[in-house]
C-alpha cells in the first residue's frame, strides 16, 4: 500500500473546545436517557404524519452524505491512480468512519424497537421462515450496506492506529498489530472495492427510499432519478467535506493548509455540482413539471435555491480549482455541501407533505441528541489525529495568506 | 492484465445505462389471493354511531381516548390507540360520515418496505399482518402508506405499530367459510350493514350490483377495485361526494409500490450491477501503480 508520510499531531487533548464539547455530550445525553425512558413521543416532535425527523434527515440522510468524503477521496487514490491526493485519504476515511458512525448511533436513537435491531442482519438464519430478507425494501439494503460499510471504513482506518501499536504500544495490543497488519494488508483490495461499492448502493438506495411516497412526495423532487441525484450530491458532499475538515483541523489544531491539492479536487467538485443542477433542470423539465417550479409558493422557492446554491457552488469552485486560496475555498465548498444538504433535507422533510394537516419542527431534545453525536464524532477525531499518525506529517510552507484566511 | 482509466469509466457508463434500461421494466400486476377477504363500506347506509369504533376498541384491547372531562370515549383519528375511526367529510352543501381503518392493499406499499416482513400479507387470505417480534420500529411503513394507516405507539418507552389486522385474532375455526379467518368486529356492530365482512370477489360483485340497482344514490364506481392496485377494502359513496372528499387518494390503477419496485428490482436485477461494479473496481485497484502512488 502506498502509504503518504503521516504522523500524530501530539498536543494537549483536554482544550478549552474539547471541554465545551464534553459539556454538549453531557447535556445531550440527559436527552437520550429522556428518549428511552419517556419514548420517542415525549422526546421529539416527530408524529404519524412525519414519522422521520431530523435524527434520519439530518444525521443519517445528510450525515453520511458528508461522511461519503473517504469514498470519495478512495475512488481518486486507489481506482483511479491519482497518488497526489494520498495526504487527503487518511483523515478523509477517519472522518468517514466517524460520520457512519454517528449515522449508526442516530438510528438507534430513531428506531422504536432497537431491542430487535440484531434481527435484521441474521433475520432469514434466526426465525425459523418467520422472518427473512425483503429486497424489495430499499431500508433493508440501506441497512445491511451502511452496516457492513461502517465496518469496512474502521478496517480501512484501522492500519495508521495499527501501525503505531506496532511500533510502540503495550504489549498485548503489539501482539495484536503483528498480528492483524499482516492480514489486513492481503485483503486490502477487497476492503478498497467494498469501500467504493458500498457507498455507491446505499447513497443511491437512501434516494430511492422517497420514491415509494408516491402521494406524499412533491412533484418537483418525486422523479425517478432520485437514485441518481443522491449519488451526485453525496460524491460533492464528501469531497466538500474533505476541504471542511482539512481547513477546520489546520485552523483549530494550527497547522499549515495543503492548499494546492485541495484546489485541484475544486474541478471535479464543480464538474459535479454542474452536471447535478443541470440533471435536475433537464428532469423537472422533460416531464412537465416546470409549472410547478413556477408556481407562487414556498416549495418553487425551495426548489431553485437548491439549484442556485449548486450552479453557485460550480462557479465558485471552477474559480479555485488553479489558485485555491483558503478563505474562499472553504466557502465555496460550504455552498456545495449547503445546496446537497438542502436537496437531501427537501427530499425527507420539507418537500414531503402527508396531508391531513400534519406538521414537525424538531424538538429540542432532538436537537441535542444530534449536537451531542456530533459532539463525540468531533472529540474522538481529535483525540485520534492527535495521538496517531493520520494527518499529513510534512507541514506544507503555508502560503502567505493563509494565516488570515481562517478568522 | 492492462486496464486504462477509460475501461473502468467506460465500465462504470455500461452499468449505468444497465441500469436505467433494467430501471424502467414495468412490473407485473398483482391480482388478489383466492381467498381474500375484505370489508365492504357504503357511505349512504352509514349514520355515524360509532358502535363500530367501541367495538373495535373492545375487540382489540385498546385503552380508551378519554374526552377532557375522562367521561367520553372521544377518539379523533386513528392512532396508537385506535385502529378504526368515523370521520365526517364535506363536499360542498352535502355531508358524509367515511370509516378508515387499513384498505388491506391488494400490493400493498407497507409490506413492500418492511425489511424483514414485521408487516407481511398473508398468503391465502391477502390480511396485511403485522408481526412485532420483526418489527425495529422504523416507521418506514408509515411514510409508504399512501392512506396514512399504520401508527406508531409515541407515548410508550416499548412502542409498536397499530393498524388493523382485519380482527384474524377472532377468527373461529369451528364456523368455517370466511369466519375461519377472521371476523372484524366492526362488521359485527355495525346496526346499519354500512360495513360488511366477505370474500373480496363477493364484496365486488355486492357493490356493483348496489351501484346498478339505484346508480343515482352513488359515486359511480367502486373505490379499491382498481385504485392503487386494488384494496381488499371497498368503498361505495354518496352521489356528489367524490372519494377524495372522504379521504381516498386519487391513485390511478399502479400499485403505491410498483415504480419503486421497478427501480429497485431493476437496479438490483440479479446484482449484476453491483457485481460488475465489484469486479472493476477491484481489476482497478489492483493495476500497475502509476508513477503518482509514490512509495510502497
Amino acid at each position: 500500500m502506498a502509504t503518504a508520510r503521516a504522523a500524530p499531531l501530539g498536543g494537549k487533548v483536554l482544550t478549552p473546545f474539547f471541554k465545551i464539547l464534553l459539556v454538549v455530550w453531557a447535556v445531550g445525553s440527559v436527552a437520550g436517557i429522556v428518549r428511552f425512558t419517556q419514548g420517542l413521543g415525549v422526546a421529539s416532535a416527530m408524529n404519524d404524519g412525519y414519522p422521520w425527523g431530523i435524527w434520519i434527515a439530518v444525521d443519517v440522510v445528510v450525515g453520511t452524505a458528508l461522511g461519503s468524503g473517504g469514498f470519495a477521496v478512495a475512488l481518486l487514490v486507489h481506482v483511479l491512480h491519482r497518488g497526489r491526493f494520498h495526504p487527503l485519504l487518511r483523515p478523509a476515511l477517519l472522518t468517514s468512519a466517524l460520520g457512519y458512525t454517528a449515522g449508526a448511533t442516530a438510528i438507534v436513537f430513531d428506531v422504536g424497537r432497537y431491542w430487535n435491531l440484531w434481527r435484521v442482519p441474521v433475520a432469514p438464519f434466526v426465525s425459523g421462515g418467520r422472518f427473512g430478507y425483503n429486497w424489495s425494501s430499499g431500508l433493508l439494503e440501506v441497512a445491511l450496506c451502511v452496516m457492513a460499510y461502517t465496518a469496512v471504513l474502521w478496517v480501512e482506518v484501522a492500519p495508521p492506529i495499527l501501525e503505531t501499536w506496532r511500533d510502540s504500544g503495550p504489549g498485548p495490543l503489539r501482539a495484536l498489530a503483528r498480528a492483524a497488519l499482516p492480514v489486513l494488508e492481503k485483503g486490502l483490495p477487497v476492503i478498497l472495492a467494498l469501500g467504493v461499492v458500498l457507498p455507491m448502493m446505499h447513497q443511491s438506495t437512501l434516494g430511492s427510499l422517497m420514491l415509494v411516497a408516491v402521494t406524499k412526495l412533491h412533484g418537483l423532487w418525486h422523479t425517478p432519478l432520485l437514485p441518481l441525484l443522491f449519488l451526485l450530491t453525496c460524491v460533492g458532499m464528501g469531497y466538500a467535506a474533505v476541504i471542511a475538515e482539512a481547513a477546520l483541523s489546520s485552523h483549530t489544531l494550527r497547522y499549515p493548509l495543503a492548499t494546492p491539492v485541495l484546489g485541484e479536487l475544486t474541478g471535479i467538485m464543480a464538474g459535479l455540482s454542474a452536471l447535478y443542477a443541470a440533471v435536475r433542470l433537464a428532469d423537472v423539465a422533460l416531464r412537465g413539471r416546470l409549472p410547478l417550479a413556477v408556481a407562487a409558493d414556498w416549495h418553487a422557492l425551495l426548489f431553485w435555491v437548491e439549484i442556485g446554491l449548486a450552479v453557485a457552488a460550480a462557479a465558485l469552485l471552477w474559480r479555485q480549482r488553479h489558485v485555491a486560496r483558503p478563505g474562499p475555498l472553504v466557502r465555496s465548498a460550504a455552498v456545495l455541501a449547503a445546496a446537497g444538504a438542502l436537496y437531501r433535507i427537501d427530499v425527507y422533510l420539507t418537500a414531503f407533505d402527508p396531508g391531513n394537516g400534519w406538521r414537525y419542527f424538531p424538538s429540542v431534545t432532538e436537537l441535542l441528541v444530534t449536537l451531542a453525536i456530533l459532539s463525540v464524532e468531533t472529540m474522538v477525531f481529535i483525540f485520534l489525529v492527535r495521538k496517531f499518525p493520520i494527518l499529513p506529517a510534512h507541514r506544507v510552507s503555508a502560503p502567505p495568506h493563509a494565516a488570515q484566511a481562517m478568522p | 492484465m492492462k486496464v486504462s482509466r477509460r475501461d473502468v469509466l467506460k465500465g462504470l457508463a455500461a452499468a449505468g445505462v444497465a441500469v436505467t434500461a433494467g430501471g424502467v421494466a414495468a412490473r407485473e400486476r398483482r391480482a388478489p389471493p383466492a381467498g381474500a377477504v375484505g370489508m365492504l363500506y357504503d357511505a349512504t347506509r352509514c349514520i355515524g354511531c360509532r358502535a363500530c369504533v367501541t367495538k373495535c376498541k373492545e375487540a382489540n384491547n385498546l385503552p380508551w381516548d378519554r374526552s377532557q372531562d375522562g367521561l367520553y370515549d372521544q377518539p379523533i383519528d386513528l392512532s396508537g390507540t385506535n385502529k378504526n375511526i368515523i370521520r365526517v367529510a364535506a363536499a360542498g352543501e352535502r355531508t358524509s360520515f367515511v370509516k378508515a381503518q387499513c384498505m388491506h392493499c391488494v400490493d400493498p406499499a407497507c409490506t413492500s418496505v418492511c425489511m424483514i416482513g414485521a408487516l407481511h400479507k398473508e398468503a391465502s387470505t391477502g390480511i396485511v399482518a403485522y408481526d412485532m417480534d420483526g418489527c425495529v420500529g422504523c416507521r418506514y411503513c408509515e411514510v409508504a402508506c399512501a392512506f396514512n394507516i399504520p401508527k406508531f405507539t409515541w407515548d410508550r418507552a416499548l412502542p409498536q405499530i397499530v393498524k388493523c389486522e382485519l380482527c384474524r385474532h377472532r377468527a373461529d375455526p369451528r364456523r368455517g367459510g370466511i369466519f375461519a379467518v377472521a371476523n372484524p368486529a366492526c362488521c359485527e356492530a355495525c346496526p346499519r350493514a354500512a360495513v360488511v365482512y366477505g370474500t373480496r370477489a363477493d364484496l365486488l360483485a355486492e357493490a356493483k350490483r348496489r351501484l346498478a340497482e339505484a346508480p343515482e344514490r352513488y359515486e359511480p364506481r367502486v373505490y379499491g377495485e382498481e385504485d392503487g392496485g386494488g384494496t381488499q377494502v371497498l368503498y361505495l359513496s354518496a352521489r356528489g361526494v367524490p372519494f377524495e372528499r372522504l379521504g381516498l387518494p386519487e391513485l390511478g390503477r399502479d400499485a403505491v409500490p410498483a415504480l419503486s419496485e421497478s427501480i429497485q428490482h431493476g437496479i438490483y436485477y440479479g446484482m449484476a450491477a453491483p457485481a460488475l461494479l465489484f469486479a472493476a473496481a477491484l481489476v482497478a485497484i489492483a493495476r500497475r501503480r502509476g508513477p503518482e502512488d509514490g512509495e510502497g
